[in-house]
């Protein structure tokens, strides 16, 4: 039991974490901000706005030996999601163990390490596909032989959920994802020579585990476990020839879904929340080895110590109190129970056929993004449409004023700004006081390896953490060696679905447009490292639907780069999504980046997970409009943006 | 708009200060299809002929086409680069197809690209094909004749092979297609001659090796027995470390430099005025001419620095419109 924690710098954090520890939590989940999950120092151009909002800033091994001061990592079991750059963090937590005087072979715990998945939904990852999964392979490859308790990958489905998978899809993508993986790691193991005698695929499969997500269908999310189990089993004995079962068996931890959570009325989603648990602990044969619950207040902002609190109590309820546990598989011989498994397996292996025909998951990226995008398109249609009901968004919506949410902060933590101008001065002062000729040294050598395909990258690794090596300077000593890559937005030529309102929008564009002589053009844009793109996706889907040419660029990006496209594409709006929590620093530059380059007579929307404060102050330094999760209506949006457009160029507004 | 219209010949001569920061402007007004625009794109157009300038502009005019996923958008980022390190600046016109049902379009080159977004010489434009699939887009040729005015390379990038670089031929100095190795596409058209013989065939993912050098080859082989033998064909590699750009940017500047550009940008001002003409008077419009091909012979007995507007206004009143 564990609640995803860490915010600004190491100290805060290892307080928050020796607190959590007290309250009976029995290990560690370490959430990063973006810069080191992207691999950026604090003081990068993409950092701004960005230190220690989502998670704890870790540049070096001095903040990681901050973070684990007092925690003794003998006995702990340490949980960090980390993707791009689990080989540096491992690194970083391998030489404070050394500090703390304890061997490697002790340590316990999971880096997420799953990079296809940042590509499909998260977003943070930092070098193209290939040496990706090198850096993977050599994580397991190293931790299987040198740090047998730790679990070098976690493959999520969790975030192809949230990026709108079916639970076909997120069966088939993940276990597709853990092919590609085990592939890798057998080509490697082959190239250096390292003959199997059997037992080495197997002790790697066995310490393959999975990340999952649950939604509020619970029976159904139940089944889906099941599935993957049964899948993941027979992958195990057929592809990899694993005879040990135990080594076989599905391992998984949860986090429940994200996805349904509503800004409106917030407090309904602790029954969400409790139900999702549910599909992940009812039947014993497919339950939870770890479960984390999000907090109600997550579609709002940053849950506060509180929040994490009480969803910590929610688990220790199910626990403790009820009967849970006392039973063997309470779905032992169900005939709906095994209808529905054998649903989702077929329909599962169908797809997973199709990614092996597209040449295995790396390949398939394209084409698993683009599915994901049309899902979750489809989802949102159904929602719109009422066919799908969210209680308290699209239904049941009158409501009393929340008690909850009403205090200024309404309901969340906020990072305090100084956190960021402090890493920036402590980083500084970190590398005038280290042995630069031994970092120079390190970074040689970590270059060297990179070049080298068939070496492990972690001794260099840890030699550069040991060092003194940055986050930021380990990952573009890499960058320099495999190139930088941009993921594909999944946003293709899909046909739109035919809708009356979204015909009507047509009309409005094209009215709209002849009077401006050109088509409305409108540029979505992503600013800052926050990676979660999937509402962005939709808006620009949704406008190219409605007719618009709609510039969509990916994510990651700075606040210049998306003032210079929109002066260079001569857009006649631009939308603004930021999912992080950093809007408060990033839409000032984008606006005053815009004045930079001319182009500040543009109107600019923005959406994103925004507290009704920082709307206002957004609306009052020229914001247009600001969307937040309630505003679920995308075509309502779009008719709001249309009409924008027109009162701004006087061309003829919707009637 | 907010702001109030740009005239077209402040814009002209703007470019022809090669005041890059103008090519926004440029396209706002270029792409736009009221009354009052064209007439300023006109103006615009005609200040930038030849018979303005006392002789063709002088940047270089670079089709780069091929079929979707080959690798052309981080080719061009290589090679901006390239240009850039060479001091020249760069525009770029991409066009996307158009979703043909909604008549929106998904502009996602621009985000293939990977161009420091602080350098100012280099402008990127995405525009939809406006319904015609591999076609350009209604103002690209008009762009891609005014940014020449300022930019020492202006590359139009489309997507599509067998029919696309045929306009595409129209318009540019030097076409280039790009093919994958081992992608049979390309070598059957040119064989059936379906497609028009480009200027420079690159050959890309070159890392491959042997699949790309065998590509290389047949591509050469075929060549000719079409006996096009000044068409180059060249391997490069756009993923690190990039190889065979230095090559393809000199393949480039040596057909720029042996091309005969007077007459290349004399009928690609005769093909410019007829497909304005056919956007504004349809089918109808070229019957009235005695359709297509005999516009061209017509055309092609008009004096050679007749600008574009003129040309289109000779073809209008010959039509009888």
């Amino acid at each position: 039991m564990r609640t995803y924690a860490g915010h600004s710098d190491a100290r805060r954090s290892n307080e928050l974490y020796r607190r959590n520890l007290e309250k009976g939590q029995t290990g560690l989940s370490v959430a990063f901000d973006l810069p080191t999950q992207t691999g950026y120092d604090p003081d990068h151009e993409l950092a701004v706005g960005e230190v220690g909002k989502v998670g704890v800033s870790i540049a070096h091994r001095g903040d990681m030996h901050t973070l684990l001061d007092g925690i003794p990592l003998d006995q702990m079991n340490t949980s960090m999601t980390i993707n791009a750059t689990a080989a540096w963090l491992l690194a970083l937590y391998i030489v404070a163990a050394e500090e703390q005087g304890v061997e490697q072979k002790k340590l316990q715990g999971t880096t997420q390490n799953d990079i296809l998945k940042e590509y499909l939904s998260r977003g943070t990852y930092a070098f193209p596909p290939g040496p990706s999964m090198r850096l993977i392979a050599d994580t397991i490859t190293y931790t299987v032989q040198h740090i047998p308790k730790w679990n070098p990958i976690n493959i999520c489905s969790y975030h192809l959920q949230e990026a709108g998978a079916t639970p076909v899809q997120e069966i088939a993508y993940a276990l597709s994802n853990g092919i590609a993986v085990l592939d890798a790691v057998r080509e490697r193991l082959e190239a250096g020579g390292q003959t199997d005698d059997g037992h080495l695929m197997g002790s790697v499969f066995g310490r393959i585990s999975f990340f999952v997500n649950a939604g509020v269908r619970f029976v159904e999310e139940h089944a889906k476990l099941r599935a993957m189990a049964e899948l993941w089993d027979e992958l195990g004995r057929e592809h990899y020839g694993v005879t040990d079962e135990r080594q076989r068996r599905f391992r998984y931890g949860v986090q429940v879904n994200s996805l349904g959570l509503t800004e409106a009325q917030p407090e309904n989603n602790v029954y969400r929340i409790a139900l999702e648990a549910l599909a992940v602990t009812l039947g014993r044969s497919a339950r939870a080895r770890a479960i984390q619950l999000p907090a109600w207040n997550e579609a709002l902002g940053l849950p506060r110590p509180w929040d994490q609190q009480w969803s910590l109590r929610l688990q220790q309820i199910l626990a403790y109190e009820t009967d849970l546990l006392e039973y063997p598989d309470i779905f032992d011989g169900s005939k709906v129970m095994d209808g529905l498994v054998a649903e989702l397996v077929d329909g599962a292996r169908e797809e997973m056929r199709r990614v092996a025909e597209l040449g295995g998951a790396v390949e398939a990226v394209d084409y698993m993004k683009a599915a994901l995008v049309e899902s979750h398109r489809e989802r949102w249609r159904r929602i719109e449409s009422g066919e799908l009901t969210i209680v308290g968004m699209n239904k049941f919506t009158s409501t009393e004023a929340s008690p909850l949410t009403a205090d200024a902060e309404g309901g969340i933590l906020r990072v305090d700004p100084q956190v960021e101008a402090d890493q920036r001065a402590a980083l500084e002062h970190w590398r005038s006081e280290r042995d630069q000729q031994a970092v120079d040294q390190a970074l040689q050598e970590l270059a060297r390896v990179a070049r080298q395909d068939h070496e492990n990258i972690m001794p260099a690794t840890i030699a550069a953490a040991r060092a003194g090596v940055t986050t930021g300077e380990w990952a573009q000593t890499l960058r320099d060696v495999f190139g930088e890559y941009r993921a594909p937005t999944g946003v293709g030529d899909a046909p739109a679905l035919p809708s009356q309102e979204v015909a009507e929008l047509r009309g409005e564009v094209e009215r709209v447009s002849e009077a401006l002589g050109r088509r409305l053009k409108f540029l979505v844009g992503k600013p800052g490292l926050d990676g979660h793109s999937n509402g962005a996706e939709q808006i620009a889907v949704r406008a190219r639907d409605a007719g618009m040419d709609v510039v969509y660029e990916g994510i990651r990006l700075t606040p210049s780069q998306i003032a210079n496209s929109a002066a260079q594409e001569g857009v006649h709006v631009v939308g603004l999504s930021i999912l992080s929590g950093s809007h408060r620093e990033l839409i000032p530059s984008v606006l005053e980046a815009m004045r930079e380059a001319g182009v500040d007579d543009v109107p600019v929307v923005v959406g994103g997970i925004i507290p009704e404060a920082d709307a206002a102050a957004l609306r009052e330094i020229g914001v247009a409009a600001v969307y937040t999760p309630k505003d679920w209506d995308l075509n309502r949006m779009m008719r709001d943006i249309v009409a924008l457009v027109a009162e701004r160029h006087r061309a003829g507004a919707a009637a | 708009m907010t702001r109030p219209s740009p005239d077209g010949r402040q814009l002209a001569e703007r470019l022809r200060e090669r005041d890059l920061s103008v090519a926004p402007a440029v396209l706002n007004l270029l792409e736009n299809r009221t009354g009052q625009s064209r007439s300023q794109a006109d103006d615009l157009l005609a200040a930038v002929s030849p018979a303005a300038l006392g002789g063709e502009t002088p940047g270089h005019v670079v089709g780069l086409t091929g079929p979707p996923g080959v690798g052309k958008s981080t080719l061009l980022s290589r090679l901006i680069s390239a240009w850039r390190a060479d001091g020249r600046s760069v525009a770029v016109l991409a066009v996307d197809p158009t979703s043909k049902r909604s008549g929106g379009a998904l502009l996602a080159d621009r985000a293939r690209m990977d161009v420091d977004a602080g350098d100012r010489a280099v402008f990127i434009r995405s525009t939809a094909a406006g319904g015609r699939l591999g076609g350009l887009a209604p103002a690209t040729r008009a762009a891609a004749a005014a940014l020449s005015a300022a930019f020492d390379v202006v590359v139009i990038e489309t997507v599509g092979v067998g029919q696309s670089e045929t306009e595409v031929a129209d318009v540019a100095d030097t076409v280039v297609v790009v093919v994958q190795p081992a992608s049979g596409d390309v070598l059957q058209f040119l064989k059936a001659g379906i497609m028009e013989v480009p200027d420079v065939l690159v050959v890309t993912k070159a890392d491959l090796g042997q699949v790309a050098s065998r590509s290389v080859a047949d591509l050469q082989t075929a060549l000719r027995t079409l006996d096009a033998r000044s068409a180059e064909v060249l391997a490069v590699s756009a993923v690190p470390p990039a190889t065979g750009i230095a090559e393809l940017v000199d393949g480039l500047d040596r057909h720029r430099a042996g091309l005969d550009l007077a007459r290349r940008r004399t009928r690609a001002r005769r093909m410019h005025a007829l497909a304005d003409f056919a956007a504004e008077h349809g089918e109808r419009g070229l019957r009235a001419l005695s359709g297509r091909r005999e516009a061209e012979r017509w055309l092609s007995a008009q004096a050679p620095g007749l600008d574009v507007p003129a040309l289109t206004r000779a073809l209008e009143e010959r039509a009888g419109r």
